[in-house]
């Protein structure tokens, strides 16, 4: 039973690794291997079916949306976008989220009120509006739409490692390596930080899903980068005007999205179930 | 010349709740101590305090604590810490909890030795394997290089054992290193660490609430009680004449096997309404 299982949490980790690795891979020999330039407008031939539709053309696999732009292009050059702002977004809001947890949770104290409280007034804030709030004051652009993502996701990094820390700054063998003289912060590097490190990898992978969504939906609400560009956010927006002339328009970009988040989360799942050492 | 002396010392929470009453206590060099009283009479409390790991909400409010001829509390908190890692070294209670679950057994041995001690790598190897065959764990280098969850609780006992005389301190406080492990073991983990402080001459103080575990083991004993220290003697007269009647209650509780039928003893209400008024007067 518990090989079967090990086997499926094998499955799992390979199969959102290799999708996610691909998907790198796609971001970046984007200008090789898109068909055609995903900047391209054809008039003529807009609103084209995919292949195997009747009425399609053969230059364009995935169809044309409704200015005669390329979908398997724009979703190939889309990825470029969605997997800068999934690193960067997600690496420094971890970055960030974490080291004011385990601060606040291994010296408690005044650190650990402020940040705390911290948290929780940034909590009340409604997240999407609030980014758009944000975006709304820096303007949009890819530097803002990360800088959102991390000002507003970090609460979700703090918040739970400063309890994991808590809960093993508790531990006698940290008792133990204050006694044999290792001070404060040599203790939270050394002692804490490699047991609150897998959930910190587990979090970091939900984090790079969630950058990829929030890109998507700032886009969708036309406040990422402009329209021209091929994002997967504004690929779905720009589809859903004509989603009963050209599905195929919203649907393609919607998959690659599914896919890439689920992906994100279950490496996470993954990575955990290999690295921790109690759990293994 | 007692190498640990407590004089007077007052733990209190934040609130001014008193969690050990001027206690005072000696270990001499090279002597085994045990500190016993029932859960809660705050003996962990004098552990943690002289090793500077009292929980937050905990202050030492007055008192001394001489360690080797220094005043550990007149110390800057750094030089304190310094201090206790040459010469201290704790066997805690819960061999579980006490070592590292994310890293290897070796590092964890051994981080002492190079990064306060300024041993090199290389010596402070040798000498992590040296004591684990000390304390009688066969393939010393494979379970150096193990995790502690691929390791049984005896294991990791003995373990915490050998790393707590890895540095040759002058003085160990064993904080209930028994009571996590069960039966059997406990007596093997007994007679290691007295072996242990036989051939190292190391002053141990022995918290414990087993009276038993303290005839076998030490030299003398101080018993507390809800945070003050009733009595103070050598092992020796205090089983056979405990003075204080709550040493005698105590002593009195202790289950017998020679005679199932006596039942259980708890220390009497009497007992414990004359150690309370004692208190309130002196």
């Amino acid at each position: 039973m518990a090989d079967a299982g090990q086997k499926r949490a094998g499955l799992r980790l390979w199969l959102s690794a290799l999708w996610l690795l691909l998907l790198v891979l796609t971001a970046i020999f984007a200008p090789v291997l898109a068909p055609k330039n995903p900047l391209e407008q054809d008039l003529m031939s807009g609103r084209l079916p995919p292949f195997w539709v009747a009425g399609a053309d053969p230059g364009f696999l995935l169809g044309t949306d409704s200015l005669g732009r390329d979908v398997l292009s724009r979703i190939i050059f889309g990825s470029r976008i969605a997997l800068s702002v999934a690193l960067i977004a997600g690496a420094s809001t971890c970055v960030i989220g974490a080291s004011l947890g385990l601060v606040a949770g291994f010296y408690r104290g005044w650190v650990d009120i402020i940040v705390s409280r911290l948290i929780d007034i940034w909590m009340a804030f409604p997240p999407v509006l609030f980014s758009i709030l944000l975006i709304a004051v820096i303007g949009p652009g890819l530097v803002s739409i990360i800088l959102a993502i991390v000002v507003i996701d970090w609460t979700r990094f703090a918040r739970v490692i400063r309890a994991e820390a808590m809960a093993q700054g508790a531990m006698d063998y940290v008792a133990s390596a204050r006694v044999a003289g290792r001070g404060r912060f040599g203790t939270m590097l050394r002692e804490i930080l490699p047991n609150v490190l897998p959930i910190i990898v587990v979090l970091l992978t939900l984090e790079m899903g969630i950058a990829v969504i929030v890109e998507a939906i700032l886009s969708f609400v036309n406040l990422s980068i402009s329209t021209d560009d091929p994002t997967w956010g504004g690929m779905i927006s720009e589809g859903r005007q004509s989603i009963h002339q050209a599905w195929w328009v919203l649907v393609f970009p919607l998959i690659t999205l599914f896919l890439t988040v689920l992906s994100f989360s279950q490496l996470g799942e993954g990575l955990k179930d290999r690295f921790d050492p109690v759990l293994r | 010349m007692s190498y640990l002396t407590i004089r007077n010392l007052c733990v209190g929470l934040k609130d001014g709740t008193p969690l050990l009453r001027n206690v005072s206590l000696e270990v001499a060099a090279g002597e085994v101590r045990g500190l016993v009283g029932e859960s809660g009479a705050g003996k962990s409390m004098i552990g943690k305090a002289i090793l500077g790991i009292l929980p937050k909400a905990a202050k030492i409010t007055s008192g001394q604590i001489v360690l080797d001829g220094t005043d550990l509390l007149a110390l800057p908190p750094a030089q304190r810490r310094v201090k206790v890692g040459a010469t201290c070294a704790l066997i805690p209670q819960d061999p579980l909890t006490a070592l590292n679950p994310s890293r290897r057994i070796g590092p964890q041995m051994t981080d002492r030795l190079v990064d306060i001690l300024g041993w090199t790598r290389a010596a402070a190897d040798t000498r992590a394997l040296t004591l684990l065959q000390e304390v009688q764990i066969t393939d010393p280098a494979r379970v150096l290089r193990q995790y502690p969850h691929e390791l049984s609780g005896g294991m990791r006992q003995r373990i915490l054992i050998a790393s707590a005389f890895a540095a040759e301190p002058k003085l160990i406080i064993a904080d209930e290193p028994t009571t996590a492990l069960d039966v059997t073991v406990q007596k093997q983990i007994l007679k290691l660490i007295a072996g242990l402080q036989a051939r190292h001459g190391t002053a141990l103080l022995f918290i414990t609430h087993d009276l038993g575990v303290v005839s076998k083991v030490c030299q003398s004993l101080s018993v507390l009680y809800s945070g003050k220290v009733v009595e103070d003697a050598d092992v020796k007269t205090f089983f056979r004449t405990p003075k204080h009647p709550y040493s005698a209650a105590l002593l009195a509780a202790t289950p017998r096997y020679t005679d199932p039928s006596a039942g259980l003893h708890p220390v009497p209400e009497a007992v414990i309404a004359a150690v309370r008024a004692e208190e309130e007067h002196g």
